[in-house]
């Protein structure tokens, strides 16, 4: 972690191997957010758009980090990954889209949604990728004036 | 009738049994106990009146307040109220009439099971549910702990609450109806006591949730009127009047599964035990239940009400008595067009959320707590011994910065500081961290 005067700064290890734990960064910073005068509905934009990305870089590339800055007024999310990258953004943007291994979607996981729903969830939304090289999501949310 | 006091509990701690052991900080659910001088405090904004510490107190410090007989003597006609857990509390016993009968040889004019209130309350259920197809998640309100732990920890499900009335308070309403119509006395005249099995519905009794004051007078516990009650049910046992009106869903209101049960669909969530209702809540506030759910049973204690902490029996123990119990009963025995008077289901005002665990008064507050929060978390060892009276480092750490506490009351830095002269805060002084 590290700050300034107007921002906190987070930087989460999300690890390929570490399935089990997957998530966990997402629950971390909604827990954080809870504690700290964000409207309820910014929290949930923020938790969902966050655990999709994050599982989506465990389940769909090799892990990486996920950079989190609170600002008084927004959030911004950089989830940034290491391969293999995704050929068609514009597909695999589409609902319902999944190229999901049977054995996650046993787990629930792999309906094709989670790139939408990290749009929809987001204020601002940019996704670029590279393949062979990886993939950066990046999400701000702004919260609701108390 | 009582007036509302904000943040009443009925649990508390009798400081002179207290020995500061610490056993009770970590089991707390919401982190509402210190140890400070010696005797563990209960935080009032964080305690949502579970029972945890009563069960695990190995001193008996932790308590209940409750009332006793003598408060329903100011009344001319006494109502009880029996909740089906207590009928899981007796031996040998194949009817429900004889606990009923002897209710009425220890000082009441007349009993209204809550359990029958209970089967209105499924039926009022059964409709809400078929009158609003949206695909919002009902969570019951029928445990007032649940309801408290939601109102300070998970806002976003606070439009997920079934907005009904707790059985006990339709079962109320409907007593002194009955009563005043049977005796001819003003309302008041009326004491309508309730038998309660935990702290918790003593707590909603004091300060209710979602409507603006309590139909029950008084507040027993099962666990002193039970004594009372098992010479007259000797007696009760030749001669039982014909007084019960629940069925098996009435009687299963006190099993986990219960109430989930009378609104007859299967889509359900059932979860008991305090640990596994916050894992259900964190999930649902995640919206990790990916299957079509329509409604969400919690009950704070492990089996539902038999669970609760002023029971007498093992809940395990009464949990397969009321399974015998409810096994050849038809399965309602209430029906809302049988009972002459009718009283409002719908809970009448908004539980708001309470955010007790805030940090900050505004955002940037916010911001430089949290990055106070994370310096301190650098410097304290980690450890969650406990030592300083906080279950965690982290509850130090956050009293600290609510004013609370003293992050210097840690006992691990003070023995390195002893032993090896490390003073872990003098960085954090010479920035004016602390
Ligand atoms: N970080 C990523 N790296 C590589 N491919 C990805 C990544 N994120 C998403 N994808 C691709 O986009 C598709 C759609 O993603 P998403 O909408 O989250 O659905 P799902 O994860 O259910 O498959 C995935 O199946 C995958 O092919
Ligand atoms: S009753 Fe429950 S919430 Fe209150 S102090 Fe005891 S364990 Fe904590
Ligand atoms: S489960 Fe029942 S007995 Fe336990 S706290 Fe909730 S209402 Fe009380
Ligand atoms: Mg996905």
């Amino acid at each position: 972690m590290s700050f300034s005067n107007d921002s906190l700064h987070f930087q989460y290890v999300v690890s390929k191997d570490d399935f089990t734990h997957a998530g966990s960064a997402s629950s971390d910073v909604k827990n954080k957010l809870k504690k700290m005068n964000v409207d309820a509905a910014a929290v949930r934009k923020v938790s969902i758009a966050m655990y999709e990305g994050e599982i989506n870089m465990i389940i769909h590339a090799y892990g990486g980090t996920i950079d989190v800055d609170i600002y008084e007024d927004r959030i911004v999310m950089c989830l940034k990954d290491t391969g293999p990258g995704i050929a068609n953004i514009e597909e695999a943007m589409q609902e319902g889209f999944s190229t999901a291994p049977a054995d996650v979607i046993n787990l629930g996981f792999g309906a094709g949604m989670g790139l939408p729903n990290m749009r929809s969830n987001s204020d601002e939304f940019n996704i670029e990728s590279e393949v062979g090289v990886g993939t950066t999501v990046t999400m701000t949310i702004y919260f609701n004036p108390a | 009738m009582a007036e509302k006091q904000q943040f009443f509990h009925s649990v508390y701690l009798d400081k002179d049994k207290c020995k500061g052991c610490i056993t009770c900080i970590k089991t707390c659910p919401t982190q509402a106990i210190r140890v400070r001088n010696g005797k563990a405090h209960i935080i009032k904004e964080f305690c949502i009146d579970c029972g945890e510490c009563i069960r695990h107190c190995p001193h008996y410090a932790k308590q209940a307040s409750f009332d006793h007989m003598e408060a329903l003597d100011q009344y001319k006609y006494k109502v009880a109220l029996p909740p089906p857990s207590l009928y899981g509390q007796f031996n040998h016993l194949d009817d429900i009439n004889i606990i009923l009968t002897a209710l009425t040889m220890i000082g009441f004019d007349d009993v209204f099971e809550v359990g029958a209130a209970a089967e209105l309350v499924s039926d009022a259920t059964r409709k809400y549910i078929a009158e609003h197809e949206e695909p919002r998640i009902l969570i019951s309100t029928a445990c007032p702990t649940v309801t408290r732990l939601i109102r300070i920890r998970f806002p976003e499900l606070l439009d997920n609450l079934l907005p009904l009335k707790p059985p006990v308070e339709v079962a109320a309403e409907l007593a002194r109806k009955r009563a005043v119509e049977k005796t001819g006395y003003r309302p008041e005249e009326i004491g309508i006591a309730f038998i309660s099995p935990c702290p918790s519905k003593v707590t909603a009794v004091q300060d209710p949730l979602g409507i603006p004051s309590s139909a029950v007078d008084v507040v027993l516990a099962t666990k002193e009127i039970y004594p009372l009650m098992l010479s007259a049910m000797k007696q009760a046992r030749n001669n039982p009047l014909e007084y019960c009106l629940s069925g098996k869903i009435g009687v299963g209101w006190g099993l986990t599964g219960g109430e989930a049960a009378g609104i007859l669909l299967d889509n359900y969530i059932a979860a008991d035990g305090i640990e596994n209702v916050v894992r259900v809540l964190e999930d649902l506030e995640d919206e990790k239940f990916q299957m079509d759910i329509r409604f969400v049973e919690l009950n704070a204690c492990p089996g539902g009400c038999v669970g609760g902490v002023l029971n007498v029996e093992n809940p395990f123990a009464a949990s397969s008595k009321l399974k015998h119990l409810k096994k050849y009963l038809p399965v309602a025995l209430s029906h809302p067009e049988d009972f002459p008077h009718k009283t409002g289901m719908d809970l009448t005002e908004e539980i708001a959320y309470e955010p007790v665990y805030m940090l900050g008064k505004s955002m940037l507050e916010s911001i430089n707590n949290m990055v106070k929060l994370e310096k301190l978390m650098r410097v304290l060892p980690g450890l969650d011994c406990g030592g300083c009276g906080a279950p965690t480092c982290k509850a130090l750490a956050e009293d600290h910065i609510r004013g609370k506490g003293d992050v210097h009351s840690c006992t691990e830095l003070l023995r390195r500081y002893y032993l090896y002269g490390e003073d872990a805060f003098e960085a954090l002084e010479e920035e004016n961290a602390l």
